[in-house]
């Protein structure tokens, strides 16, 4: 089986002459030197790769939104903010292998026409900051970066930023206001940033992992990349689990990989003495999937016809002695904790369904609490209000109410959390 | 006031971006690495810098978790409290350090030794539970442990 992302990582990574010496920057050569922008942007389309940040919005399209026949600067970012929870992904690929990220910036950017690249990096990874930073020197000393790239007229700047902290850094808009200086809350599209982005100028935001995929698709084309896959959603994916199973971990696997294979094969099932319940197959903010699900396909369409969303493809396993109330309270704690407050329902719902949570949770919940959070899944739904933060935040929450209702009640009844004591 | 090696580095960050207020960040960042927070006067001090506002620079300062608008102790212990964490010890390991160092979330140890903040998730839930230490990573915790790692901090 390939593993075109994963194959070639390394702790510490491979320097600039390795890299080359595994077929690395081939496919900047081959991009910046022998094709135009539109070819690039082609084979891209054609893979029709999508997204691997969370929504999954095609690559080829949103880079097909930014106008080529302008002057002036644009810029290309890799969104390397992860901080969705039970996420750990993209620290794999940027301590593991900068170089290819660097090399598929150097693609996208060039499909583009950007003028300067930034990676946003979040604080906490400190190694993949320092082996990112070495890495972006040695491209420049190599002539991949810089004035006049590989002696054609094409030439691009790279840098990295290091956040300060805030998931919604993570949502591109909001992202793009940090880049500024700015508090980082989210803009109103559109105008979308491919058109009007950081400083005002167009400007692509991909995920790391989307991006590190770029190199490949460019050397081996769009029918190999599609070959990878179990479905229709084209290439690897990488995977992770995390929670009470026997090898938490991430792996890199066909697109479309199931449930079942994941947890019972590559993590090797759940610890001795814990049986699953369920799980958020993409990060805090997809709903939760159960034991009828554990043979749907994880790619996009799959996950999405059960009733929830690929997300990050890194998945939180519940097992039968944590307790759902007490596990959904931690991620509403951290939704109302991120929430930038700019929009009303976000803000002011957020807390108040972590304090229903809560109250639940300590034995303190009243029968009605029930219909009051079913409400505040709608009400602080898609739609109504100004980013996903809120939906997403949702996401868990309705399902948890559907899948482990009987838990719920359970401690309103009892009056008090029967998996955990709280003194 | 700003140290001449503060204010160079900040001049150097404006020189990156199209608009001062652009390095405000940056400029919060520099100030906090050589303070190790951000005070009334240095917020004042960034202003004047970038010509900014005062309260707009502290609308910036305080967004973010990880600029401290208050004094804080030689290391910063930040425990993830996100959700794999929360399934793996989080609570014991909560409990543990809680009681290890005698304060709660948002204080500073008497001796000034230590700031204790939780943290969102990681990214190494795998390894799950995890905290840091000023830049070091600490996985795979078990209470039992917490007292060598943090005997390595002086």
């Amino acid at each position: 089986m390939e593993r075109p992302l994963t194959q070639h990582i390394a702790f510490p990574p491979l320097g600039l002459r390795q890299y080359e010496a595994v077929g690395g920057y081939q496919a900047a050569r081959k991009a910046v030197k022998h094709m135009s922008p539109q070819e690039v942007l082609d084979i891209v389309k054609e893979s029709n790769i999508k997204g691997r940040g969370g929504a999954g919005f095609s690559t080829g399209m949103k880079w097909s939104f930014v106008p080529m026949n302008v002057s002036g600067p644009k810029y290309l970012v890799a969104n390397a903010d992860e901080m969705e929870p039970g996420t750990f992904k993209d620290r794999w690929l940027l301590e593991g292998n900068p170089h290819q990220l660097i090399e598929g910036m150097i693609v996208a950017a060039y499909a583009i026409q950007a003028t300067e690249a930034f990676v946003f990096l979040r604080w906490a990874y400190k190694t993949a900051a320092a082996e990112i930073r070495k890495a972006i020197q040695e491209a420049y000393d190599a002539g991949y970066l810089g004035q006049k790239i590989l002696g054609t007229d094409y030439s691009l700047d790279l840098h990295l930023h290091t956040g300060v902290g805030r998931y919604m850094c993570g949502e591109e808009t909001a992202l793009l206001n940090s880049l500024e200086g700015k508090r980082a809350t989210p803009r109103s599209k559109p105008p979308f940033p491919q058109v009007s982005g950081l400083f005002g100028r167009p400007t692509i935001v991909n995920n790391v992992e989307t991006l590190s995929y770029i190199p490949h698709i460019v050397n081996k084309g769009a029918a190999w990349f599609q070959s990878l896959s179990h479905t229709a959603d084209g290439g690897t994916k990488i995977y992770g689990v995390s929670g009470r199973v026997k090898k938490p971990g991430a792996w890199e696997l066909p697109m479309g990989t199931t449930m079942r294979e994941l947890i019972e094969e590559h993590a090797g099932g759940m610890l001795d003495g814990y049986r699953f319940r369920g799980a958020l197959p993409g990060g805090a903010s997809t709903d939760f999937l159960v034991e009828e699900h554990l043979d749907v396909k994880m790619d996009f369409a799959g996950v999405a016809a059960a009733g929830s969303r690929l997300g990050t493809g890194t998945m939180v396993v519940l097992d039968d002695r944590t307790c759902p109330v007490g596990f959904v309270h931690n991620l509403e704690h951290f939704f109302a904790q991120e929430s930038c407050g700019f929009c009303t329902p976000c803000r002011e719902g957020l807390p108040w369904t972590e304090k229903l949570l809560w109250a639940i949770e300590q034995g303190e919940g009243r029968a009605e609490d029930l219909a009051l959070l079913a409400s505040h899944a709608t009400l602080l739904g898609p739609g109504n209000t100004f980013c996903a933060l809120a939906p997403g935040a949702m996401e868990p929450l309705q399902s948890a109410l559907k899948y482990f209702r009987d838990d719920f009640e359970r401690h309103i009844k009892e009056k008090k959390c029967p998996y955990h004591t709280y003194t | 006031m700003l140290t001449t090696a503060e204010k160079e580095l900040i001049e150097h960050e404006i020189r990156q971006v199209p608009a001062k207020k652009a390095a405000c960040i940056e400029a919060l960042k520099i100030v906090q690495e050589h303070r190790r927070w951000v005070s009334d006067e240095s917020i004042q001090d960034v202003a004047d810098i970038l010509e900014m506002s005062p309260a707009e620079v502290d609308s910036v300062a305080t967004f973010y978790n990880l600029i401290f608008r208050q004094p804080v102790g030689r290391h910063i212990i930040l425990l993830c409290d996100s959700i794999s964490c929360y399934v793996m010890g989080y609570r014991d390991l909560h409990r543990h350090i809680t009681r290890l160092l005698g304060i709660q979330y948002g204080q500073t140890t008497p001796d000034g030794r230590f700031t204790l903040l939780p943290n969102p998730c990681l990214g190494t839930c795998d390894h799950a539970p995890a905290l840091m230490v000023d830049h070091d990573l600490y996985r795979d915790l078990q209470p039992e442990t917490l007292e060598n790692i943090l005997a390595k901090y002086t």
